[in-house]
């Protein structure tokens, strides 16, 4: 655990000193890389740990985003880049499931699918909201008198952010809590046996989510100065899918790492190709075939095998 | 003034309904049949959609498109089922969703490398270029055909598996796939020509839309979460439901176009909300759990 901590506490200094020893682009990238690694680990909460794969995660990111830049426009405190956008977020995830968690397995893919592609038609007729144009020119917030629009308080203050909402989930996981999703995610009809109240646990869990969610959500219309309906599209979910896949389901961290691969090998490919949907389609279906544990699972495979092999040696 | 408006109305509801069938019918049977709800359905009603452009291209005849493009789509759908699903059958259900989300991305790049972009229209064929008066609404005659077609094919698919042999198969099959297997049917085989059939009517659909609504890659997608949606409201893998779901939808989303333009894209969102409150496994589902 305290070799956990050293790490996570090493990585975080690295990470926070990186405008040091990089430049403009691959910093705006590790910020890419950090915020849409929150999003995929909010994913993963529910995915991976209590076993609901929603298809629908865009639409807490996108209402978090929206939120922000409404808000912000207005007022720019911290209420409105961090506090508003995240209740906003589970507010919405408190309703969409409220019905999705009714059912489970495809029919719970096919509503959360369906209901965050409700938030992008009426985002996306929405005059108020700019339509489909979206809101932009969203500023930055300001802390204390100081503002963010310089670069690299920004960066610190992503970096303050992405750990504590890290931490929060790492924390989240591995409490009773985390075990009892688990358990649903094992076998639901057992845990409801027992006497769990499987639909509330299922229900916070999706709200935590959906509020993270959100948080990265804010944090992006922070990076970029703007939002606009394709937050909400079915791509925007079904990227945060494949960072899960490609990390490992049900490692938490592994959504970072697959966010980073992620986006590495967007900002590489599409210097070269415009076919960057293919291959992303490609990758997908590769990991879904050959790895379905991930980076993090083959791994480990590798490892205990590694190890399996060296027992058999000292035999 | 208020009536034939309302009769156009309703019919255009209707004709989009109809087509809305045509598309989901694939994909309830697909899940009756493999437990798959295949996401990629949308893209085989976009690949529809582009073989009967090319078809069209080719010879100028919109009804050898009808036959062609679904054959294509068929292949391409069997081909698919026997290389990547079928090794997928032994895991849980949600691989195989995840994996057809990923052909999604895959068909429409592809699509895009092939064909282009940008928007393009199918022609309808000329016995159907017209408009007629119906009780003083001005409707395309193209529409009226789209809804005649697509109930006959609602009737034929209906006696298919009723009244033959092989719809008899089919349904052993959706009951109890092993017990089936047991009898002697073989199932795999069953599962690949449903999946094929499943994935030809998709590409129909693509086709028939063709006229109505312009041809572009983004076409799939966008077509998904209507077709999904119809199927949470008629109850996964039922006929009925997917009949009675499209007629609900196409009335729902026209009417919501001609009454609430400003929210008419919320409008089947409400109504699935309403049925999901009321009948979580849909007006035809058998019940969950």
């Amino acid at each position: 655990m305290k070799l956990k901590l050293a790490g996570f506490t090493v990585v975080l200094l690295v990470l926070a000193l990186a405008p040091g020893f990089l430049g403009t682009y691959p910093v705006k990238l590790l910020q890419e890389i950090l915020i849409w690694g929150v999003f995929a680990m909010s994913l993963d909460l529910i995915m991976g740990y209590a076993g609901m794969v929603s298809f629908g995660h865009s639409a807490f990111f996108g209402v978090g985003g929206y939120v922000a830049a409404l808000a912000l426009s207005r007022d720019a405190g911290l209420t409105s880049a961090l506090v508003l956008p995240a209740l906003a977020a589970a507010l919405a995830a408190l309703v969409i499931g409220f019905f999705s968690i009714r059912v489970s397995g495809v029919y719970f893919i096919m509503l959360t699918l369906a209901f965050s592609q409700m938030f992008y038609a009426v985002t996306f007729q929405a005059a108020w909201l700019g339509a489909e144009d979206g809101i932009v020119g969203v500023p930055r917030p300001r802390i204390a008198g100081l503002e963010l629009g310089d670069a690299r308080r920004f960066h610190l203050y992503l970096i303050v952010l992405v750990a504590l909402a890290a931490l929060a989930l790492w924390r989240i996981v591995q409490s009773p809590f985390g075990h009892v999703l688990r358990g649903i995610r094992e076998n639901e009809a057992r845990m409801q046996a027992v006497g769990y109240a499987v639909g509330r646990y299922k229900l916070l869990a999706f709200v935590i989510a959906g509020a993270i969610a959100g948080l990265a959500g804010s944090l992006y219309t922070q990076f970029v100065g703007s939002i606009t309906p394709d937050a909400f599209l079915w791509t925007t979910s079904g990227e945060a899918l494949l960072m899960v896949i490609i990390g490992g389901t049900g490692t938490l961290f592994g959504g970072g790492l697959g966010a980073a691969a992620f986006i590495l090998l967007q900002s590489l490919v599409s210097s070269y190709t415009e076919r960057w949907m293919l291959i992303l389609g490609l990758t997908f279906i590769l990991f879904v075939l050959f790895a379905p544990g991930g980076v993090i699972g083959a791994l480990s495979g590798m490892a205990s095998r590694g190890a399996a092999a060296a027992r058999g040696r000292a035999k | 003034m208020f009536v034939p408006d309302f009769f156009g109305q309703a019919l255009n509801g209707l004709s989009y309904g109809v087509l809305l069938f045509l598309l989901s019918v694939g994909l309830t049977l697909i899940f009756g049949m493999l437990d798959v709800v295949n996401l990629a359905h949308g893209s085989f009603y976009m690949l529809g959609a582009y073989a009967g452009l090319a078809t069209i291209g080719a010879t100028g005849n919109f009804w050898l498109a009808l036959v062609v493009a679904p054959l294509a789509v068929g292949v391409i759908g069997a081909v698919m089922e026997r290389l990547v699903l079928r090794p997928l059958y032994v895991r849980s259900p949600l691989d195989q969703v995840l994996l057809t989300f990923g052909f999604i991305y895959l068909f429409e790049d592809l699509v895009k490398w092939i064909w282009g972009g940008r928007i393009r229209s199918i022609p309808p064929p000329d016995l159907f270029s017209r408009s007629v008066k119906i009780f003083e609404a001005t409707v395309p005659s193209y529409r009226l055909f789209v809804i005649v077609f697509g109930l006959v094919v609602a009737l034929l698919l209906w006696l298919l598996i009723e009244r033959t042999r092989l719809g008899s198969v089919i349904r052993a099959g959706v009951f109890d796939a092993e017990m089936a297997a047991g009898l002697g049917i073989n199932i795999p085989l069953v599962f690949t020509s449903v999946f094929a059939f499943g994935a030809a009517l998709g590409g129909l659909s693509g086709v028939i839309a063709g006229p109505i609504q312009s041809a572009s890659p983004p076409m799939g997608a966008g077509i998904l979460i209507p077709a999904l949606i119809v199927v949470v409201v008629g109850g996964l893998g039922s006929l009925k439901g997917s009949l009675v779901g499209s007629l609900i939808i196409g009335q729902a989303e026209t009417f919501g176009k001609a009454w609430l333009p400003g929210a008419s894209m919320l409008m089947i969102y409400v109504v699935m909300a309403l049925v999901v409150l009321a009948r979580p496994q849909g007006l035809f589902g058998r019940p969950l759990r």
